[in-house]
Formats: C-alpha cells, structure tokens, sequence
C-alpha cells in the first residue's frame, strides 16, 4: 500500500520537478525551432498540426489547457492567430502569456514584413494590415527569429541560460551553413514562374527570386471557384508550375494542371508537412527538392 | 528593469486598430465589431405558448415577414495590465439592452479568471454563445424555456483551470437572480451558478467537452408572459410569489474533421439535458378575477444537435428538442372574481399539457467568416397542433474579427 501511495505521489510531483520550460506554439515550424533551440530544456506542445490551416483553428479545451501552462507562447502574429489567439490568452488566466509580458513571441515582430497593405478593408478578403503573416517560409528570417527566441529563453530561465545560448549558437551555425548551401541550390530557382493557390508564399518568393504569375484564390481566403481557374487559363501559359500547400485541398490546383499542362508541386509549407520535413531543415530540403524536380 | 523595445512595439502593434498610420489617440481605440441581422419568418399561429412552462425573458418567436433579429454592437479591449473589458449592446425596436459589460482579469496567475459585471452566465454550452454565432435562427426552445433566452445577469464570476493536461475547469457566480428564471428580490443578490468542464483531443480528428452545470435563486416576484383572452381582453397578469428555483444541466459537444482541419468538412455534435425545479405561489389575474395556487413544478428540457459542413462555405443542421413538464397546483384559491381551476392552470401557463417539441433543419452559405445566409425550417408540435415556420435569415458582422470559440 505504501509503495502505490509513493508512486502516486511520484507521479503528481515529478513533472513539477523537472521544471522544463513549457512551451506552447502556435504551429509547426515554430515547435520545431523551440525544440532545435532549447533541447531537452523544454517541453512543446503545438496548436496547429501540420495538415490543419492555422487560420481556421478554435480555441477547444486541450489548447486552453496546454497555455494555462506555457511558460512561453511562439506564434507568427500579425493578426494570423486573430481568430483564436486572443481567446486563448484570456481563457487561460496565465499571466506569462499576455500582450506585452516577454512570454508572448511574436515571429513576425522580429523581421521585416512584405506585403503590408496601404489600406484595408474586408472586401479584399482576408487581408492582414500588418503584412504577411507566413513568416517562416524565408531561412534568413528564421535566422533573425531564432536569434531572438533563444535571446527570449535565456529571459525566462536565466537559470539555464548558457544552455539556449550554446542551443542558439550551434543551431545557427548549423544553419547559416546549410542556407549558403541552399542558396548555391536554388540559383536555378530564380526567375520560376510560380501560381499559387493562397497569398502564404509570399517570403519563399522574396528568398528565392520566384515570379508570383497568380493566385487560385479570387481574392485571400476566398475558397477558388470553377469560374475564377478557368479565368486563370490564359494567364497561366506564361507559368512554369502551380504550388499548394499540404494542408490544402488539392483539387483546384490539380483542375488548372488538367487544364494547361503545367505541373503541381505540393509543398509541406511548415515541418510535418511532409514525411522528410520533420524538422525546419527537412522542411526547406524537400521544398527546394520538390521545385527543381520540376524547374528541370 | 527597462521594458525591451521590442516589447513595447508588441504591446503598439497590438493595440493598434489598423497597423496604417493612425494618429495618436485613436491607437489605443476598443476593437469594435457591429452584427447586422434580418430575417423573413413564414408561418401561421402567432401565439407562443409551451404547457407546463410559464415564459419569461425574450422567449418567443420572431416576427412575421420582414424584421430585424439581433442588432448587435461589441466593443472589447484591454484596459490596463490588469483587467480587460468587454461591452454588448442588442438594438432592437429602437430599444438598446446591455447584453454584457463586463471587466475581466488578465493573467492573474495560477489558472484563475475573475469577471464581474453583466455577463451571460458560464452554464451550459450554448448560454453565452450570443445568438449570432449560434448555428440555427434561433436560441434552442430548451434555453428559451428554462431561461427565456439566455442566463445574463449582474454579478461576479470565478473560473479556474486545472494545471493538467486534461482540460478541467471550474467556475462558480453570484448573481442578482434578477433576470429570469430568477426575479424580483430584495437583497439584488439571490442567484448562484456552478459549473464544471472537462475536455480533450481524441486523435487527431475528433474534439469534445462535457459539462455540468447548477442555477439556483431565490426570489419574491416573478413576472411571466401573460396572455390576451379573446376579442378586446383586458389585461392579464401572471407572477409567481417568494419562488425558489434551480436548474441543473449535463452538456456535451463533440466536433470531428478530417485530420483536424475543418477547413473542407467539419461536424459538431452536442446536446444539452436541463431539469428545473421551481415553487411558489402562483397568481393569475385578469380584469378584476384572482386566483392563487401553491405551485411545485419540475420541468425538464433536451437538444440533440447535428450540424455538418460537406464543403467550404456550406452547411446544414439538424436539431431536435423535446420539453415536459410534471407541475403541482394546490389549494387552489380565487380571492376575487370568478376563476375555475382549469382556467387558471391554462392562463398561468402551469397546467401539464402534452410535452411541447420541435425539430429545426436549416442550411447555410457563408462567403467568408463575416457574413451568413440561412433558411431553416421548424416543425413545432407545442400540445395544439404541430406548426410548420419557414425562416430565411442574414447575419454580417462589421469590424473585428471574431473569436473562435469551440
């Protein structure tokens, strides 16, 4: 008896004990850079999955949970978690986490927008006033960001900070090699002529020097219509491929492929997106694998 | 400890209305987001009666033809680094009611959340989803009868969560108790909730959360809906005197899609199971005639809900509800004029009947997240004979964007 009431004790004290830092990620790419910077120091739980469209997730229970608990919250921001985000902080009741305290990470407050709008107004669909949320999908960005999540943990656990500097460090090391190699990769790259299906490429085009031809959506976030692709036909001879994410439906892209010839690349667009981009270098080997198999 | 700059341009960046250049004093602005709703209702029998249930509040039925439903005006923002604040106004009829001004804490630590003000209460699942954001024309006929609408009152409230990975949290309120199934009292502090939720994922489609909830007042005088006898009737009136009532309520909701991204096809399926217990004195009054009666009631209330999006933008619901009501009338007394019993138990609205049902199916377009059309059909068989009522129905929302509630 004695023995049972130890273990259940053990188990209610023991992860009080291991004091990780408890971080809670919007999406993917931002669990994944939590987890190459800080190691085993911290513990990540992600809101958005990698097949789920980050602008259409609820505030449900298990995510009220899991930010009651978060020592640190990493999003994109610029208003791409407006829908949930806010609900999440207010439910929660975990001080760490609001507007203004440093537990509240925003990625696309550490680097230079694109596309910020001159003026806004929902006719024009889902436009965000801040510029374009999809901040991850550029290596340079995610140096600048990862640079000031690691400064960011070391804030909140000073205790262990040596241990993000030196993660901050190796990680960036590790990265800035691999993004000289990609950049020496993706010269054939430059000047692709790209359709899109959604407005989320954007920073992938700025890297890479891709010619954005047209979009499968009327307008942001409008679902594409029959009407819309088929207006798309003339246009699309002057493109050299059409990109989806993983997360989207794949059928207008695969219809106008039908319809021209022009092939489909689907790319993971965050880390999980597909079975080799497990981790955030994963993520831009299979995305610039997948676009010269089909710039050749 | 200096704030970090980078700090500040987040706190700026998200208090700021547009991120455009705005001057100075309108940074700093509440979010505001306006819901413009009309609808066209289509059915024969105007008169709204439930047997066995005495209606209170804004129960009832919408208008014939052409009207405007729910007017609404939301302004939210942070107020300082303590507290957040949030305000909503229902116009309608040229009448503005302050559905909920609340302030509420930010972040006090250890999984708790205070609010205060007018709120609508945590029970349930659907009482404080403000009827625009709800999935069908109406608030379901277990809420209208149990609540005439919505729980909304003036108090306090508590929640706090469990630090588990299991979602639990645990809320309790006090509350005026004026606002029905609560009335009149002379203390303006008679009403109590409590309420406690569990939740989780189950794999990576499905989501669910359960529920109980617990109502309780005391109070001195409750107004019901009266009813118009006949040509030119007089003026009725039904109350019900130094009442005690309490509800009791088990909730439930699961939301599936494939992979969890609900963006090409979602369903949410919830029910609701409400008990009421109330008694009291009950007096019915119409031109000069008056009778009382001891009254002790028990009236229970369910929903089964469906609704399934099958692709972008387009969805249909199903619902069905069903009402009974098991109600003592004693010593039954006419202190003036002439009543019989029958009468009585009829007009106040007490007198067992059949259990009153309905059965609703709408479908829905959405063009985008801020604006809906609806058609929705309902049977409704209240113990006379079953009605049959067509509604088609817009609902826009101007400004912020809406949260995500689950």
């Amino acid at each position: 008896m004695r023995r049972f009431l130890q273990a259940v004790i053990l188990s209610l004290v023991a992860p009080v004990a291991h004091a990780d830092l408890a971080v809670f990620a919007c999406e993917s790419e931002w669990g994944a850079l939590a987890r190459a910077l800080g190691g085993e120091r911290v513990s990540v739980s992600v809101a958005t999955r990698p097949h789920q469209d980050p602008h259409r997730i609820e505030a449900r229970p298990s995510l009220i949970a899991a930010m009651r608990g978060a020592d640190l919250a990493m999003c994109s921001g610029a208003e791409l978690e407006v829908g949930w985000l806010p609900l999440l902080q207010r439910r929660s009741g975990n001080p760490a986490v609001q507007d203004g305290a440093p537990g509240m990470f925003r990625a696309a407050e550490q680097v230079e927008p694109l596309g910020v709008p001159d003026a806004v107004d929902r006719s024009m669909g889902d436009v965000h006033p801040s510029g374009n949320p999809h901040v991850h999908l550029d290596p340079r960005r995610i140096a600048r960001i990862a640079e000031a999540a690691g400064a960011r943990m070391a804030e909140l656990d000073p205790d262990h900070g040596d241990h993000y500097r030196r993660g901050t460090e190796e990680f960036l090391s590790e990265w800035r090699a691999a993004l000289d190699r990609w950049e020496d990769e993706a010269e054939t790259l430059r000047g692709l002529r790209v359709i899109v299906h959604h407005d989320n490429w954007l920073y992938l085009e700025d890297w890479l020097g891709l010619e954005r031809v047209a979009e499968l959506e009327p307008k942001p976030g409008v679902p594409p219509t029959p009407s819309h692709i088929a207006s798309l036909r003339e246009r699309a001879g002057e493109a050299d491929v059409i990109v989806h994410a993983a997360y989207v439906d794949p059928r207008p892209a695969r219809r106008l492929s039908e319809m021209t010839g022009i092939p489909v690349v689907e790319l993971p667009y965050t880390v999980g997106g597909a079975e080799q981009a497990q981790d955030l270098f994963g993520l831009f080997e299979v995305t610039l694998e997948r676009l010269t198999a089909v710039a050749r | 400890m200096p704030i970090p700059r980078l700090t500040l341009v987040a706190v700026a960046v998200t208090l700021a209305v547009p991120a455009t250049a705005q001057s100075a004093d309108k940074a700093f602005n509440p979010a505001v987001s306006l819901i413009l709703d009309g609808r066209y209702a289509d059915y024969d029998e105007e008169v709204f009666e439930l047997p066995g249930f005495q209606i209170g509040g804004e129960a009832g039925l919408p208008d014939k033809g052409f009207s405007l439903g729910h007017t609404e005006l939301t302004m939210s923002a942070n107020v300082d680094q303590l507290l957040y604040g949030e305000f909503t106004a229902a116009i309608e009829e040229g009448e503005t009611e302050i559905e909920e001004a609340y302030i509420e804490t930010l972040g006090l630590g250890g999984g708790l959340t205070l609010r205060g003000g007018r709120f609508f209460s945590g029970f349930g699942y659907l009482n404080d989803v403000h009827d625009h954001a709800q999935d069908f024309a109406q608030t379901p006929l277990v809420y209208q009868a149990m609540f005439g609408g919505h729980l909304g009152d003036d108090g306090v409230q508590a929640r706090w969560i469990a630090p588990t990975p299991l979602y639990l949290e645990l809320g309790g309120e006090l509350l005026a108790g004026r606002t029905f199934p609560g009335g009149d009292n002379e203390d303006g502090a008679e009403a109590g909730v409590l309420f406690a939720r569990i939740g989780a994922d189950l794999g990576d489609s499905w989501n669910w959360r359960l529920g109980t909830s617990w109502y309780a007042s005391d109070f001195e005088q409750r107004e019901a809906g009266g009813h118009h006898h006949g040509d030119g009737g007089g003026d009725a009136d039904n109350e019900l005197l130094d009442g005690e009532v309490d509800v009791a309520g088990l909730d439930a909701v699961f939301k599936w899609a494939p992979g969890g991204n609900a963006t090409q096809r979602n369903l949410t399926l919830s029910a609701e199971y409400l008990v009421r217990e109330e008694s009291g004195e009950a007096e019915f009054s119409e031109d000069g005639n008056v009778g009382t009666a001891d009254y002790d009631g028990e009236q229970t209330a369910w929903y089964f809900s469906a609704v399934y999006q099958w692709q972008p933008r387009w969805r249909a619901g199903l619902r069905y509800e069903r009402l009974s009501a098991d109600n003592d009338l004693n010593d039954f007394t006419v202190e003036s004029g002439t009543l019989d019993f029958d009468e009585f138990a009829e007009e106040s609205g007490l007198g067992d009947g059949a259990d009153p049902e309905r059965a609703s199916l709408m479908v829905d377009y959405a063009p985008s997240e801020f604006s809906r059309f609806r058609v929705q059909y309902d049977r409704d068989d209240f113990g006379h004979d079953a009605e049959d009522r067509i509604y088609l129905q817009y609902t826009v929302s101007l400004g912020a964007h809406g949260a995500h509630g689950f």
